[in-house]
């Protein structure tokens, strides 16, 4: 108990002041940096001594370096916070101050991050928030920086571990090395390799560079047969995409490590920590989770890969966006291990997320998904051959290869996003699976829904069927059973949450 | 037009669990209508809109001499399609949104085509709004606006007689009141 005693004295705290010295520091290196660039542009140019232009140019540096420093100490000496028995509070703000004070009771997250100087000097940034959807400047704050100690303090304090030792968390996952090798796979490996032909043509134009790079590349392309130079391209891309992914993933999750924080009261604290040079340890209050999410692309689906994601109340989702590492628990990793994970996120005995359980849905929905991807296939060919009968041969010849790629992929993607559609009830667990690119299996607990939305199209009505989308305050708000028998889904509903959508029932006549 | 409750009632229905019944079961739609004043509403509010866009469409004919037929041509394009699509989808509007409130729950309907049926459970209801914009004044009109703690979880009911809505607003501001529960 004298650990929380003197922890909640109402003594005001300051920012470690090696945050100043980073600062400056940083502001050195860049000015320095910058500026050498600049004198040396300049002495090629006007043909003057490099040790002229860079006197001319010291003053300014040094001007700029002192204004950095003098700020920097402003803000360090003018901010404050101090932890009370119930509040936490801090004044801030050079001209402008501001003074904020979140409710120790409404805290939900502390996230610490240290970039590489930031380490060096052992020091952390730490963000605190309520996770409530409000303003994000009244339910948030951050303290940039105070000593490593003292942030894992504040977070075992205001996330009430304050009597548990680093010995009593239970580690829920370690990073294995080899999952390093599901990365090249991801949809970032995609978008890098892509992105990489686009990097070097701007790096091209900034040198004025871009239309011989072109011309080059053409004449190199030209020189081989059109399917060498389409494989060329690939396989360029491909492997700096794969690269790219790899180096991303080891940044990222290097030293990951997802455990569980006991503490006094009944709700413990989720903990991802990871990071190579900048270390990110993202802390989750479990009250705030409302369930867990298995997410596969179709080439970690292959491989048997999967990754998990929290689906929780609060900020993180809207301020990161939908593929965001912040709600993350598990990179991609074995499947098997994934839904373990997911299981033991949520303290279910059983895997919530495990395929074994999943209902499938009648094989009306499958043919929904097959004429559609006819009718993407068939449509604009037959558009294109009537055009084409008219006037040119070559719209012919653009109908029946579109028709074939399409239905050669559509058919096969139709039939495998059928037999990805499941739905089941696991305990406290209402859980969902669709999706052929990205396979999600959501299991959101039953009383964190609040409210069901029944979809119905008429097609749908023609052949028994509906959509039903049980809402609630977390992760995306809304999530679907796709194209279930229209009894079975009704029925469901109403297992999931008895005595809601019963009295809105009546037999099929 | 049978079957419209008069204002101020509303049909509460009893609770039965049909799913341990034998046979299979259907959503079954929502007991009540909107108010008949929302045909009129709906009418004056597309042909509004479509009137607007045509003066609008014939105003900048009259200033770009080069581009008027056009411009005046899709003026009238705008009406012609407009004033029935004012005179008849309301009619079609008022068969297909319908509303219930329950001891326990809200629940609405709304289109044939796309049909959406939308309950919230009384116990999560966060917040109940009535709004009643200019031209639904006009009418003694008003929409309910129910929130829960999902954003994707609201449901409205447009077109209810603003006595009807203040009334439900108050009665399940009450309700709510009553549940003692995190809404989240």
């Amino acid at each position: 108990m004298t650990a929380v005693m003197t922890r909640t004295s109402q003594e005001w705290r300051r920012l470690d002041w090696r945050t100043i010295a980073i600062t400056t520091a940083t502001l050195i290196g860049f000015t320095g940096v910058s500026g050498f660039s600049l004198a040396s542009v300049v002495s090629w140019i006007f043909g003057w001594s490099l040790g002229v232009v860079l006197a001319w140019l010291a003053p300014g540096v040094v001007l700029l370096v002192t204004a950095g420093l003098v700020g920097d100490w402003l803000r360090w000496s003018r901010t404050r916070y101090r932890l009370s028995a119930d509040r936490l509070e801090m004044h801030t703000g050079i001209f402008l101050r501001k003074e904020r004070s979140l409710p120790r009771d409404r805290i939900r997250s502390v996230d610490i991050s240290a970039g590489i100087l930031l380490r060096l000097c052992g020091l952390a940034k730490v963000e605190i928030g309520t996770g409530e959807h409000v303003d994000k400047d009244k339910t948030s704050l951050e303290l940039d920086a105070v000593s490593r100690a003292e942030a894992d303090r504040l977070r075992r304090d205001l996330l009430g571990h304050a009597l548990t030792g680093e010995n009593d968390d239970d580690v829920l996952a370690e990073l294995d090395r080899r999952w390093v090798w599901y990365a090249p796979l991801s949809v970032e490996a995609f978008f890098l390799g892509s992105g990489a032909f686009g990097g070097v043509l701007s790096v091209a134009e900034l040198f004025g560079v871009e239309a011989d790079v072109l011309t080059w590349t053409w004449e190199l392309l030209d020189r081989m047969p059109l399917a060498v130079a389409i494989l060329v391209v690939v396989g360029v891309g491909g492997v700096v995409g794969a690269v790219g992914a790899l180096l991303l993933f080891v940044t990222t999750w290097w030293d990951y490590r997802l455990d569980r924080e006991a503490s006094g009261t009944t709700t413990g604290t989720l903990r991802v920590r990871r990071g190579l040079m900048t270390t990110h340890s993202v802390s989750l209050s479990e009250d705030r989770l409302r369930g867990v999410q298995v997410v596969e692309t179709l080439g970690h689906r292959l491989l048997g890969a999967a990754r998990v994601d929290a689906v929780a109340t609060g900020l993180a989702e809207e301020e990161h966006g939908e593929e965001s590492d912040h709600k993350t628990l598990l990179p991609n990793a074995p499947s098997a291990l994934a839904h373990q994970v997911a299981a033991s996120v949520v303290n279910a005995a059983e895997s919530p997320t495990d395929p074994s359980i999943l209902r499938g849905h009648v094989t009306a929905a499958r043919n929904r998904r097959l004429t559609w991807a006819a009718l993407i296939g068939l449509v604009p060919s037959v558009v294109l051959a009537v055009i084409g009968l008219l006037t040119t041969d070559v719209l012919l010849h653009i109908a029946w290869s579109w028709a074939l790629v399409t239905l050669g992929i559509g058919l096969p993607a139709a039939v495998d996003a059928y037999r990805n559609l499941g739905h089941a009830i696991s305990g406290r667990f209402l859980v969902s699976r669709h999706g052929g690119l990205w396979r999600k299996t959501t299991a959101l607990q039953r009383d964190g829904v609040i409210g069901w939305t029944i979809n119905q199209s008429i097609f749908q009505r023609r052949k028994g069927l509906v959509t039903l989308t049980a809402t609630t305050s977390a992760g995306n708000k809304r999530y679907s059973v796709y194209d279930v028998e229209e009894h079975t889904g009704l029925a469901f509903a109403d297992e999931c949450v008895p005595g809601l959508i019963a009295q809105f029932l009546e037999p099929q006549s | 037009m049978t079957g419209i409750p008069p204002a101020g009632q509303f049909r509460i229905e009893e609770e039965t669990s049909l799913t341990t019944q034998a046979g299979p079961v259907r959503l079954r739609p929502p007991g009540n209508r909107v108010d008949q004043r929302a045909i009129p509403w709906w009418r004056w509010q597309i042909g509004l809109s479509a009137i607007t866009v045509a003066v609008l469409l014939a105003a900048l004919g009259v200033f770009i001499p080069p581009a008027r037929f056009w411009l005046v041509f899709a003026a009238l394009v705008v009406v012609v399609i407009g004033l029935p699509l004012a005179a008849l989808l309301p009619l079609w509007w008022y068969r297909v949104h319908r509303w219930e409130v329950t001891e326990t729950a809200v629940y609405t309907r709304t289109g044939f085509f796309f049909q959406e049926s939308r309950i919230a459970p009384m116990s999560r209801i966060q917040t109940v709004d009535t709004e009643r914009g200019p031209l639904e004044q006009r009418f003694g009109l008003a929409t309910l606006i129910i929130t829960t703690a999902s954003s994707a979880g609201a449901v409205t009911v447009k077109g209810l007689d603003g006595e009807v809505a203040a009334e439900l607003a108050h009665r399940l501001a009450d309700i709510t009141k009553l549940i003692p529960q995190d809404a989240t």
